[in-house]
């Protein structure tokens, strides 16, 4: 029963470090591929080492506590170097796939605009009013051209 | 049980380890390549460590402890030298 389990424990962790290594080589940049071998290889190196507790306890006298320091060690400063490695891409200026966020101030008036003027049409009329027109160069770009005439035309 | 799983986990991880050094090798840029070494050396503790119960031998526990203090101090200072251009300043 305790061999089932541990060879459980093996291949699970055999698995997972497999798992972050091939992350490594297929994600496409820097940023994603930060995520593979600091997640996935750090659960498969941790269930590997607390199979080698578990096996080690089980047939010497005495329980081994080697692994379960390495463990606490690979736990705490795989973070670490995960934040470290990420600070000194962002100063290297490493590109990143991902988009760049849109400009959240924009985002929150347009929902606040989208939302206000269903609910409370004759309360909010004064106050939209007003910031409409100096806002409204700004929004008719392309994606959000949908959305700005249908608060327009219920005011 | 053991016997048979052990070689197959060595196996799998020994692909692992192949893999992260293909991409120490390829890295386009210079945090790449200290990623692929930061996972080069936490396989290397668990190729080790599967090896132990391998050969049932307490012995390389401090090996693998030893490399897991020596990898990440090597992970940090050469991190600090990207970020500021020198380790101990």
């Amino acid at each position: 029963m305790l061999e089932y389990f541990l060879s459980f424990l093996i291949l699970t962790g055999a698995i997972f470090t497999l798992i972050g290594s091939l992350g490594l080589i297929r994600l496409k940049d820097l940023y994603t591929r930060l995520h593979g071998p600091t997640k996935a290889t750090t659960l498969g190196v941790g269930s590997l080492l607390i199979a080698s507790a578990i096996f080690f306890s089980t047939r010497d006298a005495g329980i081994s506590l080697h692994e379960i320091l390495i463990t606490l060690f690979l736990f705490i400063t795989a973070p670490v170097s995960a934040h470290m490695l990420a600070k000194a891409a962002l100063h290297l200026n490493l590109k990143s796939l991902a988009k760049m966020p849109e400009d959240p101030v924009e985002e929150e008036q347009m929902q606040a605009v989208e939302e206000k003027t269903p609910m409370q049409n004759h309360i909010e009329t004064p106050k939209t009013e007003n910031p409409e027109p100096e806002t409204k160069p700004e929004f008719t770009t392309q994606p959000t051209s949908p959305n700005t005439p249908t608060p327009n035309k219920t005011l | 049980m053991l016997e048979t799983v052990i070689p197959i986990a060595l196996t799998l991880v020994a692909a692992a380890i192949a893999m992260s050094f293909w991409r120490l090798i390829r890295g386009p840029s210079v945090p790449d390549r200290i990623l692929a070494l930061d996972t080069l050396y936490v396989n290397t503790i668990a190729l080790l460590v599967l090896f132990g119960i391998h050969l049932g031998s307490n012995l390389f526990f401090e090996a693998a402890l030893l490399i897991a203090l020596m990898g990440f101090i090597g992970t940090v200072a050469l991190c600090k030298y990207l970020l500021r251009g020198d380790i101990i300043e």
